[in-house]
């Protein structure tokens, strides 16, 4: 079992990584995506030390670099779940699964949704982005799954073990998974219903049936992990007291996911910050 | 205390009551429903007299999570002078009950 798993390669959990590795615990950091500084178009001029402006991208690839120098093990991968059991947390990504005492979210507030007209309607109401949580009240209805990678197949392989009535939609990306339902790859062009959901209407004018609709959209974001552990989300950022620490002993949160100015000054003192107190935690054990 | 509620018993507890009733829709297999359970605990203290607070199971009490239309859970709902004033999903802080029940 690991003492801390770190999830994001950003500015928040690179620091976190090299302040907990300085402070005597070994953490393992785990990301692919970098989040919203890969999308950043300028460069950035406002972070101290750089006499030249510098890429988001290169930033953190300098920062992943660091790390590494420091023998911080990186895995770079998407973690597709997030779960707890007797205390312990397991995380799974497309090709490792990992047991620690203690879990750090990291990973930027980007957030796959959709902007298909009904998608906000519906949300509650038929569309929902936990399987875990909402499969149970579709259990004799008609279902989607929304997605194409890793990520759809996690949440399909629990969906199928209540119910057998399920089409995939990749809506218009192409399959990377083998599935055994029905697949259509169609963009999806609106969901239809008055107070709940009843179908989904395709760009080429096809009409399903589908009471729910499960969105497992590329790689889920700390908000997506958290609702399925029960962590509080207010505004659509992580509640964590003034340890960092989530309502979920051992389940810390920095960077941009928790609120506050979304710099990377901020990023990299949270970081900072929360290194002592999943020490302490640890200890406690 | 938190009430657990069963389907007889929800028309006078909740319908008739005379102060606002919030109501937790949750399950047993739902890992973030268990997550609520302390918080309404800790909420039930401070607002007892003024509000109640109670929990539903939707697997034994389903005919109450129907007639609601429950799909996603926790659902929490806020129900005074026997209609649903207010409807949260997922897990909330105390704080925002206590808004949710205008406290």
């Amino acid at each position: 079992m690991k003492d801390v798993v770190i999830i994001g390669v950003g500015p928040a959990g690179i620091s976190a990584a090299i302040y907990l590795k300085r402070a005597g615990v070994n953490p393992v950091v785990i990301g692919k995506d970098y989040g919203a500084l890969s999308d950043y178009p300028e460069k950035i001029e406002n972070y101290y030390g750089f006499g030249n402006p510098i890429l988001g991208e290169d930033l953190i690839q300098e920062g992943i670099n660091q790390a590494k120098r420091l023998d911080i093990e990186i895995i770079q991968d998407s973690v597709i779940s997030l779960d707890q059991k007797n205390d312990a947390f397991t995380i799974k990504t497309f090709s490792h699964k990992l047991t620690t005492k203690a879990v750090i979210l990291a990973t930027g507030k980007k957030r796959m949704t959709m902007s298909i007209p009904g998608f906000n309607k519906f949300k509650g109401k038929g569309i929902s982005l936990c399987a875990t949580c909402d499969g149970y009240f579709f259990r004799r209805k008609k279902i989607a799954i929304i997605g194409c990678g890793p990520y759809m197949a996690h949440e399909l392989e629990f969906l199928s073990q209540i119910n057998q009535n399920i089409t995939v939609f990749t809506n218009g990306e192409t399959l990377l998974e083998d599935v055994s339902f029905p697949v259509v790859n169609t963009k999806i062009s609106k969901f239809i219903g008055e107070d709940k959901l009843t179908s989904i209407e395709t760009i080429d004018g096809n009409i399903y049936e589908i009471q729910g609709a499960f969105v497992a959209i590329g790689a889920p974001s700390s908000i997506d992990f958290a609702t399925k552990l029960g962590v509080i989300v207010e505004k659509n950022s992580l509640v964590v007291d003034q340890n960092y620490q989530t309502n979920i002993e051992g389940l810390f949160a920095i960077g941009d996911v928790i609120g506050g100015k979304l710099q990377i000054a901020k990023a990299v003192y949270d970081g900072m910050m929360v290194t002592d107190h999943v020490k302490k935690y640890i200890k406690s054990l | 205390m938190v009430k657990h509620l069963k389907t007889e018993e929800f028309k006078k507890e909740v319908l008739e009551s005379d102060v606002p009733v919030l109501v937790d829709f949750w399950a047993k297999w739902c890992s973030p429903c268990l997550r609520v359970a302390p918080i309404l605990e800790e909420l039930s203290k401070e607002v007892e007299g003024k509000a109640k607070i109670c929990k539903l199971e939707v697997d034994e009490e389903y005919e109450i999570a129907d007639e609601y239309e429950i799909m996603s859970i926790p659902t929490i709902a806020v129900f005074v002078n026997g209609e649903i004033k207010e409807q949260v999903l997922g897990v909330q802080s105390k704080q925002a009950l206590l808004r949710l029940l205008g406290i």
